[in-house]
């Protein structure tokens, strides 16, 4: 329904708004709210976002449908009291130790309380505090900083699908948790760090290991070595105030240099190898005809969901180790010499879009001969901390190149950040054209694009083959049922647990607004447009590996899954 | 038996009248929660041996050809305080308190001598036709010369000044069997609206009538009803709410155990008239009778082929399923209910989309109250012009009220709406007990509001009610004397309010925790000026901005207990007084030397040993250590020991 | 104990919307839940282990701790409240040794609750003893009433 309102005495044209609050919001008014995300359900529980119409009736826009000749206030002084009144009920049940909260300066409670100029407490002192959950390795889960809003509840149920956290008890007792208050590292969380995306406080923070990083970079017998995964440039320029897409992989070297890294590299290459590795793996199981559909293994996420909810899958699963293994794997293996010689240690520091890589990192099947392959993952918000901790002006660096020759790698394997990605990778590889007219076409078969499952088809050799992309988590049920029933038929299924692939990662900065995604996407296409390599298979840096370190080591770039 | 067409049930209607009329004396026994739990059953159940013994034939059920008495379990008869209540027909003798004892003097003064017996009838005072001085005596008290003994049920005025249309079967006939129901002409409106209405004259009818939702808000049914049946969904449910939380509230409990086909019958018509096929009955899990007979009730209408495919040939399918509450007030609101039945937690969800549109299953849905749905029948069989005539224009019809606290004669009742608060306490309810004064009487469970002296002579119906700030509710209303203390009133729900709140929304889930802690500090003497302030304020935000209608009206006993006795607070924070000795932060016990003998009872019974004294000495109380239980006081011969 | 809520589940055809009958059910069979049945319950009907823990503590009916054979529930409606249900309950919690957090007794004989509203409130104070109502209680007479049981228990 289209039509005219009337907000706070300037007319306001709407189309297609569900909400009032879009609408409001439309009219460049910052409402203020908690429990409000545009791709989750209307919960309606915060009640920041009330508006007064001309009759003084006070409603939540968030849940109101507009209507033409409607007239709305969002600010009279009653609605101003209210909101006021709102922030402190919050404040009065919860920890406000904000100086030493790891969510300090972030937390949307803060900053509203700032906004709405809380100053005083009139009520009396939190007394509720209760136990801190770190079991998890990606996620930290503090109950005193939680207002119930249930915005982690809702994306872990309706975008996820995972559904492992819920409202329990009711009334001034709820509270967010697991079942059975059991720590998340009991329970069939996937480490998608997705409820910390979402979280407007510091009940749902992704576990910083920085310490970690800090401690190794002023070790003078480690090798400090990072990677950074391709995702990560599009994003972190945000951190500092940059255009959401930005390449920013220039400064990310810049910065990781003066942090003391001693090595910098893109995971981009190891995506090239699992394109060569999972592409012939798919060729000999199409000729095979085994194990199909073959799904993608390089998001962690979704493998855990698959092990936890279909564990009937596990073999169509690709045996490919993620990329930031792989690599882990052929770094510490490339080194291996020098170390010896040099009687040094090569520690692998990736940095991710991700807090599943986290977990990832420090599953069992994760090492190699003993030796983790990667020993400590940090996010992009995470290395941004770093850089801001070290008085690093990131916005000022000029870009550096990154080393060699790891430090190669080509625009497919760039493109492993954005859903579509890998299956646009595996596509181009198997292709038998190699024109640039050939990368276009395939660019336009459906494999691009924010549509939570797509689908394209592509003739290679004679053959049509069918490819499915899904991205969030939620989807996977839904294409996995279809396959079983028969209404489907896929050869190839590309999953990435979070929405929009790695560039929607929880490890990311957190969007101000759902445009970003697509900005950040845009910035993986193009980097790939400026690259002077677009094949996997055409990166010099992946034939040297195979002629040299991988020779009749293959084998490394696989998981043995009799580990898991 | 199979009812398969109206010509079939107009026919068994007469069956089961004519064997009716074959129980020349019918003993009601009343079977409502209340009296089973003063010990109706073992009566029932001894009076069927006696007549048995007596070689006389003991009707339990409609199914025999020759004359003889019926003996049967009632629906709730209202005069709870009274119970166990037996009514005795052709007589309307209603025996008052009966004991197991009195079966076998019932059975043979009345049943085979057909006298009454007067020491089981209820009597009071003739004093009590002039409304204000009631005096009210058990029957176990020394008959006073000017005592009046009541011997129809008809004659006391608590049943005389009622106007019984919905609760007419409630005590009255067999509320297990389907027969009696027929036999009164049950299930007749469902058959006029099959066979000679449409749905949309049934919405318009109801439309007409202004019959008023009788759950709370009072919104017209027959709008909900037109709104549904104007949905176009291939499924549509009616879902009948009875979910009775307020405390202090039963009509709904007694409908559903007195007479529950008449509730089955509503939504039957409901269904019909809206396009929906399929009902759901949510009841409290405290109310496991109500379960038992509507379950039992829903299994006869399908035996009898009244509920099913095809009702009587109409083309018409309708079923009806029960789903039990598991203890949670809030499910009493519409989308919460919705959502239990569902399975899930019962929260409150965010409007748009309204019931009518996404209710159950997100599916058009009639929500409405069983005490609505049990209008219905009679809205159809006698028209709406008929209903329209009794009550207010704007509030037509009657309301049945749950009547309990410090009054005389506390039960279930009900009058036409209009009827004035001072009819219903003093003339219904027999004024205030033990001839205190009347403070303030709380509608509405604890949603609602208190309304005091000035609102006596107010109209009860959903308009006045809400111009004073109050709600009919489910029609809860607790009296309350001079020796209530209105704040402790306040606390008393606030703590129920917040115990009870979903925690969805934050001004409930915070705010009514908030509001709580401070009127504990209040009655506790712990409160401040500061604090009335703080908690006005968010009474006013907890009302204004709560997320369902809950939410909404917790506050409510804040704010009216605010308005009209604001000085009851302003004496505990400032004085730190309770001039009703109710809040014990407040009061402090002490011993009078005067009369105390030093017996040391006190300091025998006193569960925290806060008092001392040597024997044949005055006893004293250590303050910090006295727990105010009251104890000593009840101990004491001498009645030395005070609370002050 | 599986081969019981398997059958309570399919008696209740097993689907989702019949959750809250199912813990109903189970509870009237164990008188609480265990973790042990919730998670047979989530697997069976297919509802995350969050969720049904969150409809079991959801509704006050549901107990996860162990309840006593015998669950008095003492009505703290209004009706009864003013007519003293309290001290009721106090007499009941001193003697038994129970307190507003432990509501079980160790030998699992007793279980002292509150409740709302009854809707018994003529006869207020109101309790009910596994579910049967006493009407019009004293401290003294519920202290009757548990030696009754124990008594009975006894034998």
């Amino acid at each position: 329904m289209a039509g005219t309102m009337i907000v706070d005495g300037r007319r306001i044209e709407f189309e297609n708004e569900k909400h009032l609050l879009e609408v409001i919001r439309k009219a460049g008014i910052e409402l203020p709210t908690f429990c409000y995300h545009s791709e989750l359900s209307v919960y309606g529980a915060c009640r920041m976002c009330i508006v007064e119409d001309k009759w003084g009736n006070i409603m939540a826009s968030c849940s109101e449908i507009p209507k033409d000749g409607m007239e709305i206030f969002t600010n009279t002084p009653k609605i101003q009291k209210h909101r006021k009144m709102i922030l402190e009920l919050l404040l009065s049940n919860h920890d406000r130790d904000c100086t030493t909260c790891e969510k300090n300066g972030k937390c949307k409670l803060q900053e509203l309380a700032y906004k709405f100029g809380i100053r005083g407490y009139r009520f009396k002192e939190f007394n509720g505090k209760q136990e801190i959950d770190n079991s998890s390795k990606s996620i930290v889960r503090n109950p005193n900083k939680c207002i119930a809003c249930g915005d982690c509840v809702r994306v872990c149920e309706e975008v996820q699908g995972v559904g492992v956290l819920g409202f329990a008890y009711r009334g001034s007792k709820l509270t967010v948790t697991p079942a059975f208050n059991k720590k998340l590292a009991e329970v069939d969380c996937v480490n998608c760090g997705q409820c910390t995306r979402v979280c407007p406080t510091g009940a749902m923070i992704i576990k910083d290991e920085t310490h970690k990083v800090w401690k190794v970079l002023y070790d003078k017998k480690k090798r400090v070595v990072a990677q950074i995964a391709p995702a990560v440039r599009v994003a972190i320029g945000e951190e500092f105030g940059l255009e959401a897409g930005e390449l920013s992989i220039g400064k990310i070297a810049a910065a990781l240099k003066r942090l003391g890294f001693d090595q910098v590299y893109d995971t981009a290459l190891a995506a090239d190898l699992t394109v060569m590795e999972e592409s012939k793996e798919f060729f000999s199981r199409i000729e095979a005809n085994t194990n199909l559909p073959i799904f993608t293994s390089c998001c962690p996420a979704w493998v855990r969901y698959a092990e936890l909810k279909h564990p009937e899958l596990i073999n169509n699963i690709s045996s490919c180790k993620s990329p930031q293994q792989m690599f882990g794997t052929v770094i510490k293996e490339f080194f291996k010499k020098s170390d010896a010689a040099e009687e040094k240690e090569t520690v692998v520091i990736s940095i991710m879009p991700c807090t599943a890589k986290k977990f990832e990192a420090s599953r069992p099947e994760s090492e190699t001969d003993g030796i983790y392959d990667v020993d400590t993952v940090i996010t992009t918000q995470e290395l941004a901390a770093m850089i801001r901790e070290a008085g690093i002006v990131f916005n000022e660096l000029d870009p550096e190149s990154l080393d060699m020759p790891l430090g190669l790698s080509s625009g497919a394997g760039v493109m492993f950040g954005v859903t579509g990605g890998v299956t646009e990778a595996v596509i181009r590889r198997g292709l038998m054209e190699k024109t640039s007219e050939s990368l276009r076409e395939i660019s336009f078969k459906g494999v691009r694009g924010m549509t939570g499952i797509k689908e394209a088809s592509f003739e290679i050799d004679g053959r049509t083959y069918n490819f499915a992309m899904i991205h969030g988590l939620g989807n996977v049920d839904k294409i996995i049922e279809m396959v079983n029933s028969g209404e489907k038929s896929y050869d190839f299924i590309e999953v990435m647990a979070c929405q929009g692939g790695c560039i929607g990662g929880a490890g990311q900065p957190i969007p101000k607004d759902y445009r970003i995604s697509k900005k950040r996407a845009k910035g993986i296409y193009n980097a790939d447009s400026i690259s002077q390599i677009k094949r996997s298979e055409e990166n010099p840096m992946v034939i040297a590996l195979y002629n040299g370190l991988l020779k009749g080591k293959h084998h490394l770039l696989h998981l043995n899954k009799e580990k898991v | 038996m199979r009812i398969k067409s109206v010509k079939e049930l107009e026919e068994a209607s007469i069956k089961f009248h004519e064997k009716l009329d074959l129980q020349e004396i019918k003993v009601l026994v009343c079977g409502g929660t209340g009296c089973v739990a003063s010990g109706s059953i073992e009566i029932y159940e001894r009076l069927i041996e006696l007549v048995k013994n007596k070689g006389l034939l003991a009707y339990v059920r409609l199914e025999e050809e020759k004359k003889g008495i019926g003996i049967k379990k009632s629906g709730c008869h209202g005069f709870c305080e009274m119970g166990p209540l037996v009514r005795i027909e052709p007589f309307n003798y209603l025996y008052i308190g009966v004991k197991v004892e009195d079966c076998e003097e019932i059975v043979e003064e009345t049943l085979i001598n057909k006298k009454p017996i007067t020491r089981l009838m209820y009597r009071c005072s003739t004093l009590t036709e002039e409304v204000k001085e009631i005096k009210f005596t058990k029957a176990k008290s020394p008959i006073e010369l000017t005592e009046k003994i009541y011997e129809t049920q008809e004659s006391i005025s608590f049943y005389k000044k009622q106007t019984r249309m919905v609760l007419e079967h409630c005590g009255s006939i067999d509320a297990e069997a389907i027969e009696e129901y027929i036999a009164k002409g049950g299930y007749k409106a469902l058959a006029k609206a099959l066979t000679k209405m449409t749905p949309d004259e049934i919405c318009k009818d109801i439309i007409a009538s202004n019959l008023r939702g009788r759950g709370g808000g009072g919104y017209p049914a027959g709008r909900k009803w037109a709104q549904v049946l104007a949905q176009k969904s291939e499924t549509k449910y009616v879902v009948c709410n009875g979910d009775e939380g307020d405390p202090g509230a039963f009509m709904d409990r007694s409908l559903m155990e007195g007479d529950p086909h008449r509730l089955i019958e509503g939504m039957m018509i409901a269904g019909y008239a809206t396009g929906s096929s399929e009902g759901y009955i949510y009841v409290r899990a405290e109310y496991p009778l109500a379960v038992e007979r509507i379950n039992t009730a829903i299994e006869k209408a399908r035996s009898f082929g009244i509920l099913g495919k095809n009702i009587l040939d109409s083309g018409f399918d309708f079923d009806i399923h029960v789903n039990q509450g598991a203890g949670a007030f809030v499910c009493g609101e519409g989308s919460a209910l919705t959502a239990s039945i569902e399975g899930e937690r019962g929260m409150p969800r965010v409007k748009p989309p309204r019931t009518v549109e996404a209710g159950l299953w997100a599916k058009p849905t009639v929500l409405n109250n069983v005490e609505t749905f049990a209008n219905v029948p009679l809205i159809i069989s006698k028209g709406s012009t008929w209903f329209k005539s009794i009550g207010p224009e704007k509030s037509p019809g009657t309301k049945a009220f749950a009547i309990t606290g410090n009054v005389n004669n506390t039960g279930l009742i009900e009058v036409p709406m209009g009827t004035s608060l001072r009819e219903v306490i003093f003339g219904i309810g027999g004024g205030i007990k033990d001839d205190k004064k009347f403070k303030a009487v709380q509608i509405g469970g604890p949603s609602g509001g208190c309304l005091v002296e000035e609102h006596l002579d107010m109209p009860l119906d959903f308009d006045s009610l809400k111009k004073v700030g109050a709600m009919i509710g489910s029609g809860g209303l607790v009296v309350m004397d001079e020796d209530t203390c209105m704040v402790e009133v306040a606390r008393f729900f606030m703590n129920f309010t917040q115990n009870e709140s979903c925690g969805k929304c934050v001004p409930c889930r915070e705010g009514t925790k908030r509001m709580l802690e401070i009127m504990e500090n209040i009655v506790s003497g712990k409160g401040t000026l500061e604090d009335l302030d703080l908690l006005e304020e968010l009474a006013d935000t907890v009302s204004s901005t709560a997320l369902c209608g809950l939410g909404k009206t917790a506050a409510g006993p804040v704010i009216s207990t605010m308005k009209y006795f604001k000085d009851e607070y302003i004496e505990h924070v400032v004085n730190k007084r309770c001039s009703t000795k109710t809040c014990k932060g407040l009061t402090s016990f002490t011993i009078d030397g005067n009369l105390c003998k030093g017996c040391s009872k006190c300091q025998r019974v006193c569960p925290a040993g806060a008092i001392q004294g040597k024997i044949k000495e005055t006893f004293r109380i250590i303050g910090d250590r006295c727990i105010k239980c009251g104890a000593c006081i009840d101990a004491c011969p001498f009645k030395a020991i005070k609370e002050v | 104990m599986p081969d019981k809520i398997k059958d309570i589940i399919d008696r209740r055809d097993g689907k989702k919307s019949s959750l809250i009958m199912v813990l109903q059910d189970i509870q009237k069979e164990y008188r609480y839940l265990s973790e042990e049945s919730l998670m047979l319950v989530a697997k069976r009907m297919k509802i995350t282990p969050s969720k049904v823990f969150s409809v079991a503590t959801f509704y006050e009916n549901f107990s996860l701790e162990p309840k006593g054979k015998y669950v008095i529930k003492i009505c703290d409606g209004t009706a009864c409240h003013v007519k003293k249900s309290i001290p009721i309950l106090n007499a009941l919690r001193t003697e038994l040794d129970l307190s507003e957090e432990k509501k079980t007794t160790d030998d699992l004989l007793f279980t002292v609750e509150t409740v709302s509203c009854l809707g018994a409130c003529g006869l207020a104070p109101v309790i009910t003893i596994n579910d049967k109502v006493y009407p019009k209680v004293t401290p003294e007479h519920v202290l009757e009433l548990l030696d009754g049981i124990r008594k009975e228990e006894e034998k």
